[in-house]
């Protein structure tokens, strides 16, 4: 209790610090939520520990994963013996080194045709795992502009309940009385209004383990063009799925790629690990999917569909995605080599419950993909 | 924060008022439209407090309401039958006296909007609810004009050959031509409990101008003038997270995660709600769906659920589960076929034996 003394002594700078180490283990702390807290703070007993910690967890946290966090911060702030200057490196997210997994020979070797070469395979695999995206070359560069250039994922259209003036469709009551009024009450022309269009959501998911490491990158680099291409109008999701499944919607709305890669690279904690693709999915469909996120969205998988769980996991939770979801669309990046046959366990099981399976190998094939997301007949 | 320094403090211990008081307005037209109805209260001064980061320190909302501190208001809320943990007190608290709206998710049934319900019974005041969806916009939210009888109005004043255009104008859109919705009505009654469920379900543009009426507690109709709260409403949000709502709403609320309550609270919650339900019976189902909880199920039963199986149960004249009585009975708490075929495989007897036999 005494140091929570010492931070009522202390006043606004405590808090100040506080929020500062809330900030940087990721909790969105702003200048304003703090504003909130110093006043719930002035409502409440600022000595109680139980006050202290309900004001600060009402007013600076904004969704379920920051509530984690901010216990973890809560803890190392008021109960740990360190100062409060000293916990902000305590409390950065350590991201566990990526231990470099044993692939089985064939996967990697077997890389050609159109994928990247060895040496890029292996830089692209350095740049992942040390995520140090602020040096990037310049023919990345020129790809990713092209990239940027290109990419606009818009969602396939659907009607909206909104409706808007139109020429033709149902008379709007509202307008037309209003100018009937207008006009002193004398018949007007008769206004109307039609069902607005809206592009559904995108949900895109994707897979960043070991397996995917050569493509990972440019599908990141795709993904966030989708997120911006068609900003305000297709509202996009973006998940990244492994040994676990990370949300990356927040970190990609950076406008800057490398520094929302840069984000996307803190944030998920399983870099080119193993591929649990069934427990991932049902933590998707649990935590968001289920939820709204893809009831009528169009959800493009971006895996190889290489599976180390259960097979009939993944079958069971993709036709639960296939009942939520408008259209699945599995984009697979292997699936442009010749003599492929997806006759990976996980692939197998999922394809009875995908609407489009499409390739995602090149630039070329992530364009037939943004039009298959658009609604084209993707088969 | 936003009424005028000098208006007076929300009652909260006084019963409802009239639901459609009348309109303090701040005439933006002076001279061709004025506060209407008798005994309009005085319009608040032109330039009212702006709304800032940090609230100014107005007359606590909670001290009118008699409720001093989270304790207090956690005995008010738990008088209604709602019971809260530490937390939720804060918030409702902390939403009375800093005029701040709660942000409420959580799984669905876990009482998010039964807050809102026991809220407005704890400070007597009327709950005005206002249910969102996709393409709600202000006109079903806020106001809206009456047409009909504006039109109605119109042909009556020629047919009595009224030619004063001003007057006719001025009457044309007064307040009683104006149809208030949810939004409007919180904000004309004092004190009022507002409820904006499902706020995630409603889009982008309704969000920008919850946003903005949030922040100010004001409402201007262009014909009309400013409406400003006399007390501004306590605010109930509630969201199921089928889309991440817009971080500039969320900043102006105090966030609450609902999480599903342990063994003995949530016992207490049924005992509370159910009374007449027999505490065997009631333990049971309480040990049952806290062990179906912990399946990995499609959709984990809520306290609602609980709560409606222990009615269901009360109603078929049970008075102690057992594994037959809760198979035949399991739709009350399960609704997906793979929920309830996961919880077939279970044995339900030997929880009943092991988990509620000891909390007897």
């Amino acid at each position: 209790m005494s140091t929570v003394r010492t931070v009522t002594a202390d006043g606004t700078a405590g808090v100040v610090g506080f929020a500062r180490a809330l900030r940087a283990a990721g909790v969105p702390a702003g200048p304003d939520r703090v504003a909130a807290f110093l006043a719930a703070l002035g409502r409440l007993d600022p000595g109680r520990r139980r006050d202290v910690y309900w004001a600060g967890r009402l007013t600076l946290c904004g969704g379920p994963d920051d509530l984690e966090r901010y216990d973890r911060v809560f803890a190392a702030f008021f109960d740990g013996e360190r100062p409060p200057r000293r916990v902000r490196p305590a409390v950065r997210p350590v991201r566990p080194p990526a231990v470099p997994r044993a692939e089985p020979g064939e996967r990697t070797t077997e890389e050609g045709g159109e994928g990247p070469t060895a040496t890029a395979l292996a830089s692209a695999t350095e740049v992942l795992r040390h995520r140090d995206v602020a040096v990037l070359t310049a023919a990345e560069r020129a790809q990713l502009n092209q990239l940027l250039a290109v990419f606009a994922l818009d969602g396939e259209p659907r009607r909206s309940s909104r409706r808007r003036p139109a020429r033709r469709g149902g008379v709007d009551p509202r307008r037309t009385v209003r100018e009937l009024l207008r006009r002193g009450g004398e018949p007007a022309v008769l206004l109307r209004r039609a069902p607005a269009r809206k592009p559904r959501r995108v949900v895109l998911l994707l897979d960043v383990s070991g397996s995917m490491a050569p493509y990972a990158d440019a599908l990141l680099r795709f993904a966030h063009a989708a997120a911006h291409g068609s900003r305000g109008r297709t509202p996009t999701e973006v998940f990244t799925l492994g040994t676990r499944l990370t949300r990356v919607t927040r970190e990609m709305a950076r406008r800057d790629p490398d520094a929302a890669l840069a984000a996307v690279g803190a944030a998920v904690p399983d870099w080119s690990g193993g591929t649990r693709l069934g427990e991932t999915l049902r933590a998707f469909l649990d935590r968001w999917g289920a939820r709204g996120t893809a009831r009528g969205a169009v959800v493009v998988l971006l895996s190889d569909g290489w599976e180390r769980g259960d097979p009939a996991l993944l079958a069971a939770q993709m036709r639960r995605l296939a009942r939520l979801a408008h259209r699945v669309v599995w984009a697979n990046p292997r699936k442009a080599r010749p003599g492929y046959a997806p006759l990976a366990a996980g692939m197998a099981a999922a394809l009875p419950s995908v609407d489009a399976f499409v390739e995602g190998h090149s630039l070329g094939a992530l364009e037939r993909l943004a039009a298959v997301v658009r609604g084209a007949d993707g088969a | 924060m936003t009424w005028p320094a000098h208006g007076t403090p929300p009652g909260w211990t006084t019963p409802a008022g009239p639901s459609c008081g009348p309109l303090p307005v701040t005439s933006a037209r002076a001279g061709a439209v004025g506060p209407h109805g008798p005994g309009a209260p005085s319009s608040g001064p032109a330039t009212a407090p702006a709304a800032s980061g940090i609230p100014a320190a107005a007359p606590a909302a909670g001290a009118a309401a008699g409720i001093a501190g989270p304790g207090q208001m956690r005995a008010r809320l738990e008088e209604t039958g709602y019971l809260v943990d530490d937390g939720l007190a804060v918030a409702c608290y902390l939403a009375l006296t800093l005029h701040r709206p709660i942000f409420c998710e959580g799984d669905a049934g876990v009482g998010k909007t039964a807050l809102a319900h026991a809220l407005a019974e704890a400070l007597g005041a009327p709950l005005i609810r206002l249910q969102c969806y996709e393409g709600i916009d202000a006109s079903q939210a806020l106001y809206d004009w009456d047409f009909p009888r504006q039109l109605l109005h119109l042909r009556a004043a020629e047919a009595a050959g009224v030619s004063d255009p001003g007057t006719l104008e001025g009457e044309l859109y007064s307040r009683r031509f104006l149809l208030a919705r949810p939004l409007l009505r919180a904000l004309e009654t004092s004190p009022s409990v507002l409820l904006v469920d499902e706020v995630d379900r409603a889009d982008d543009e309704f969000e920008a101008f919850l946003l903005e009426l949030l922040s100010e507690y004001s409402v201007t109709v262009p014909e009309l003038g400013t409406l400003r709260a006399q007390s501004p409403p306590v605010v109930v949000l509630t969201s199921n997270r089928t889309r991440e709502v817009h971080d500039a709403l969320k900043r102006r609320c105090l966030y609450h995660w609902f999480e599903h309550p342990g063994f003995e609270r949530e016992l207490a919650i049924v005992r509370r709600r159910q009374p007449h339900v027999a505490a065997r019976l009631a333990s049971q189902v309480t040990a049952v769906v806290q062990c179906l909880r912990e399946q990995d199920l499609v959709r984990p039963p809520g306290v609602a659920e609980t709560i409606d199986w222990a009615e269901a149960l009360a109603a078929l004249g049970a008075t102690e589960l057992d594994a037959d009585l809760a198979m035949t009975t399991l739709g009350s708490v399960l609704k997906y076929r793979e929920d309830a075929e996961r919880a077939r495989s279970l044995d339900l007897s030997e929880i009943l034996a092991t988990r509620a036999g000891g909390s007897r």
